[in-house]
């Protein structure tokens, strides 16, 4: 949240209306804001109250709602398939994010101003990023199928069949999370690499002068002073893992069993394939504290590790 | 050159070493897609070969106009720029009105509602879908384009974004406006908007990307999926025929990633920008 900080700092040195005009022009900033805050209120607030509410009733997709008070919740919490979602999206975070991570930032730390044309390896790490996600994990589907391109080229070289990807419990997970990896790392490294990019050259220089190599440079100097901003892309990568969905939905439909559902994929299961609206809804607040508890045990751990004094 | 570097040839060599490595990288890096392209242009027999092949017996263009007919595929593409465009209009309107609202007018209560919007990008939208389809249900939007195109068009990110280019215009233009007697909806509209024409841009590109994406909401509110389908609902039903039909797949996806890279390859500067200032544009 260094951004928002910097910003309210500059907010702070608007210079003041006199006192006579800011009370005219009190009504202009309410009437401005006033489209995007009901939009906002009405599509998001509303509905977020009301996946509360659905959540205490038994809701079916068509037909008359009924009380359950907490029964939708001790359901979800007792049934051993809700177990077993939150532990494959877990295991999805637990694998994807720490990946992206050190990929991103191993090739932000590879692509130095001194590399001719890194905008452009910039932009083709970034490609998959802004294509439709559907459009990925098809081509991925491809590439995995059992004498697709891995498979026949593991036969090709070294003579072995590969494991069939997407049918393979064992493996299953490892594919979603290597497509996922793919596509999302491009996103960090940008940001990465600008944040680097605003590293002073005198800092550097200095740590050159003293005999620090490379390694020593990155860990104490760079990544110090950028740690503000890979705090914030380690929570937008963690809070956008928590909600995967569109891999595992396409590439192996939750499967093989329910080796692969994640909690989102759960969700449109209860509402829109059983039309159970109250479980789907009470398992999407338990997803969105989750969210929320992993935020704030990263906002508390921030201290031991990110610096905005540099 | 550092101070302890090597003779200029090792260091030369050590470079081109590297660089040659990074160029692998980026190749391999891009195999799928390059894959994508030559599984479109084979017949199917060709696909699935051991050893792979990157060009098959054939160079089969009319794939491409295969997956058009097999599925309404031209469809899903004009019904995405349809609610691409409307929704992307919503989203920068609204979001250029508040943005200036939340940087150059005081009013009080200010910080709490930005607060409040900003607090609002913390709940995902996979959370709010069961919610958002009852109410479809009651405005009776389900299965239309206003049910794709509204509920999502509010995201505060357009604020945030809009509100940090404000705050960089310099208070002077604000003052001699209004000392040649313009009100704030005359300095919006003739001082601020123009200025902030590349940041409206930024906003409108990601607007337009996440729309032209988007697919868990198309999935759930969606019924008739041959007339009111976007692209990546459209790419689904390539599947839901059980017969396998990866040449008119890969064509199908191809055709659908090209205006997202076509806009990252003219825009990378705005969309660098974008990413960098805010952090989460497009996520």
């Amino acid at each position: 949240m260094a951004l928002m900080t910097r910003s309210a700092t500059a907010a702070k040195n608007n210079r003041a209306t006199p006192a006579g005009q800011q009370a005219r022009m009190s009504w202009w900033g309410p009437g401005f804001a006033l489209p995007h805050g009901a939009g906002l209120l009405f599509f998001t607030v509303v509905p977020i109250v009301a996946t509360l509410v659905i959540s205490f009733f038994n809701w079916p997709l068509l037909g008359t709602p009924s009380w359950v008070g907490t029964g939708n919740f001790a359901k979800i919490l007792t049934d051993p398939i809700f177990r077993r979602v939150v532990l494959n999206t877990l295991l999805f975070v637990v694998l994807y994010v720490p990946l992206n991570l050190v990929i991103s930032l191993g090739l932000a730390a590879w692509l130095t101003p001194r590399i001719k044309g890194r905008h452009i390896f910039r932009v083709i790490f970034f490609i998959p990023a802004i294509t439709p996600v559907v459009a990925n994990v098809v081509v991925w589907r491809l590439l995995y199928q059992p004498n697709g391109l891995i498979d026949a080229t593991l036969q090709t070289t070294v003579g072995v069949h590969a494991p069939n990807f997407l049918g393979d419990e064992h493996w299953a997970m490892l594919a979603i999370v290597a497509m996922s990896v793919w596509q999302g790392f491009g996103y960090n490294l940008l940001v990465f690499s600008a944040a680097l990019d605003a590293v002073p050259e005198q800092l550097l220089d200095a740590a050159r002068i003293d005999g620090a190599g490379p390694w020593t440079t990155f860990w104490r100097i760079k990544f110090p002073l950028i740690s503000p901003s890979v705090f914030f892309a380690t929570m937008l990568t963690l809070i956008t893992s928590f909600q995967v969905f569109i891999q595992p939905f396409i590439l192996t439909r939750g499967g093989p069993g329910d080796a692969t559902v994640s909690i989102v994929q759960y969700i449109y299961n209860q509402g829109f394939a059983l039309h159970k609206l109250g479980i789907a809804s009470a398992g999407a607040w338990v997803l969105f504290v989750i969210i929320l508890g992993v935020t704030a045990v990263q906002f508390l751990g921030q201290r031991r590790w990110v610096h905005y004094d540099a | 050159m550092t101070l302890s570097s090597p003779a200029p040839w090792a260091f030369r060599i050590r470079q081109g070493i590297g660089y040659a490595l990074l160029c692998l990288v980026a190749l391999a890096f891009l195999t799928p897609l390059i894959f994508m392209v030559a599984t479109s242009l084979k017949a199917p027999a060709d696909i699935f070969t051991v050893p792979p092949t990157l060009v098959g017996s054939e160079v089969r263009w009319k794939n491409y106009a295969e997956a058009f007919t097999f599925t309404p595929f031209l469809r899903y593409l004009v019904n995405g720029v349809i609610v691409a465009t409307a929704g992307t209009a919503i989203t920068v309107a609204v979001a250029a009105l508040s943005g200036y609202a939340f940087s150059r007018l005081r009013w009080r209560g200010r910080n709490l509602v930005f607060a409040a919007f900003l607090a609002t990008l913390m709940i995902p939208q996979e959370v709010l879908v069961v919610p958002m389809y009852i109410m479809m249900q009651k405005l009776s939007w389900v299965n239309t384009f206003t049910a794709l195109i509204v509920p999502w068009a509010f995201t505060a990110f357009g604020a945030f974004l809009l509100r940090q280019f404000f705050l960089t215009i310099p208070h002077e233009l604000d003052d001699a406006a209004r000392v040649d007697g313009a009100g704030p909806v005359r300095t919006f509209l003739s001082v601020m908007l123009p200025l902030a024409r590349p940041s409206l841009a930024v906003l409108a590109v990601f607007s337009f990307i996440s729309n032209w994406n988007s697919f868990i909401w198309p999935l759930v509110v969606i019924n008739d999926v041959p007339k009111l389908a976007t692209v990546p609902l459209g790419l689904q039903q390539f599947f839901s025929s059980q017969s396998s039909n990866w040449h008119l797949v890969m064509a199908a996806s191809t055709v659908s990633m090209a205006p997202t890279v076509i806009i990252l390859i003219l825009l990378q500067r705005h969309l660098v920008r974008g990413i960098v200032t805010s952090g989460f544009g497009g996520r």
